[in-house]
């Protein structure tokens, strides 16, 4: 004999046709609530940010290698990189950290209009670390400091070596790692760039609000981690045998 | 939803990033030998702990994201650290030791 199925049926999922008529159109079926939905991008993110610190990883170990391996070529080559400019565009990227910070504050209390101002003052420091960067890269260009390119590596600096074509060879070394490191760093720039413009026409378009702001918040993410990645560049690269300056 | 921090807590953090930024332009100047890129990483570690925890908010974020950022930091611990015991403990190094 059967039993009358006295057992609920199981709950609808959260955007099907079925589901309770007050939902946030921007929660998926495959989440219970916003914020799981939100701590499960956040985490996303994270995971995709460690395989970015694994790739940036690589390098700064190559560069432990050769600079315990040339300690001497390395300090004094790095007198040719302007120490200036890097703790500039330091400054700018710590600037542009702050006013993506506040973006997504902004984005978390539904300040739309203030989320879109920020997001530009971002982009615009973000373009002004790239355009101190291209000044940078003129002026290695201009000074012969371009190492594997025919016609554009001049080394002459014998001062603190006598073995002028092993020492050139040593220097040659860490501006392959400066051109390589800068140069990685200055395409993820650009990358977060191009977000924040992806993100800022979002915005415009009203996107978001105080309960959906998730790709405000990753991009964030991506963009403060690209900030950390030159805190270590910066004294790597700019700052190392300073004591005994050239400029 | 997570807490929402003042901007005065961001704008404090900014003030600390650009100090230490000024702090490690001029420290780089002293003849401290060995200890000149201990400080620089030190300064540099720090300004880092700053911007994950505050600007990146994982301070707020749950114990899971907790884990996976740690993890990150220790897997780059790892590798730099293995292959730095490998490169110390030799004795053919052009100049004769890690910095």
């Amino acid at each position: 004999m059967l039993t009358p199925v006295t057992a609920p049926r199981r709950e609808t999922l959260s955007d099907s046709h079925g589901a309770v008529a007050e939902h946030n159109p921007n929660l998926r079926h495959h989440f219970d609530t916003m914020e799981q939905q939100f701590d499960s991008a956040t985490l996303g993110m994270w995971v995709f940010l460690l395989t970015e610190i694994m790739f940036f990883g690589g390098m700064f170990c190559a560069y432990m290698i050769y600079r315990s391996m040339y300690p001497a070529a390395f300090a004094s080559t790095s007198a040719h990189m302007n120490p200036k400019w890097g703790a500039i565009n330091t400054a700018v990227l710590i600037v542009s950290s702050l006013s993506m910070a506040l973006a997504v504050r902004a984005a978390r209390l539904g300040q739309q209009k203030a989320l879109q101002i920020l997001l530009l003052i971002t982009i615009f420091f973000g373009l002004a670390f790239l355009g101190v960067k291209a000044v940078e890269y003129h002026e290695h260009w201009v000074d012969n400091k371009v190492p594997l390119i025919a016609g554009h590596w001049d080394y002459s600096n014998t001062e603190h070596e006598p073995n002028q074509a092993q020492y050139a060879r040593q220097a040659q070394i860490l501006f392959c790692f400066y051109f390589f490191m800068t140069g990685f760093h200055a395409v993820h720039m650009i990358v977060g760039v191009g977000l924040m413009l992806t993100i800022f026409a979002m915005a415009r378009k009203g996107k978001f609000d105080a309960h959906y702001f998730t790709p405000v918040e990753i991009s964030g993410l991506y963009w403060h981690f690209v900030d950390i990645v030159w805190i270590f560049l910066f004294p790597l690269l700019y700052l190392i045998g300073r004591t005994k300056e050239l400029i | 939803m997570h807490q929402v921090p003042s901007v005065r807590t961001y704008v404090l953090v900014w003030l600390t990033l650009t100090i230490m930024t000024i702090v490690t332009y001029y420290v780089s100047k002293i003849e401290m030998g060995e200890w000149n890129i201990v400080v620089a990483l030190l300064i540099a570690f720090f300004k880092m702990m700053l911007v994950v925890l505050i600007f990146m908010n994982v301070k707020a974020e749950s114990p899971l994201t907790k884990l996976f950022a740690a993890a990150g930091f220790f897997w780059l611990i790892l590798l730099l650290g293995q292959v730095a015991i490998d490169y110390i403990s030799r004795t053919w190094m052009p100049e004769g030791k890690m910095w």
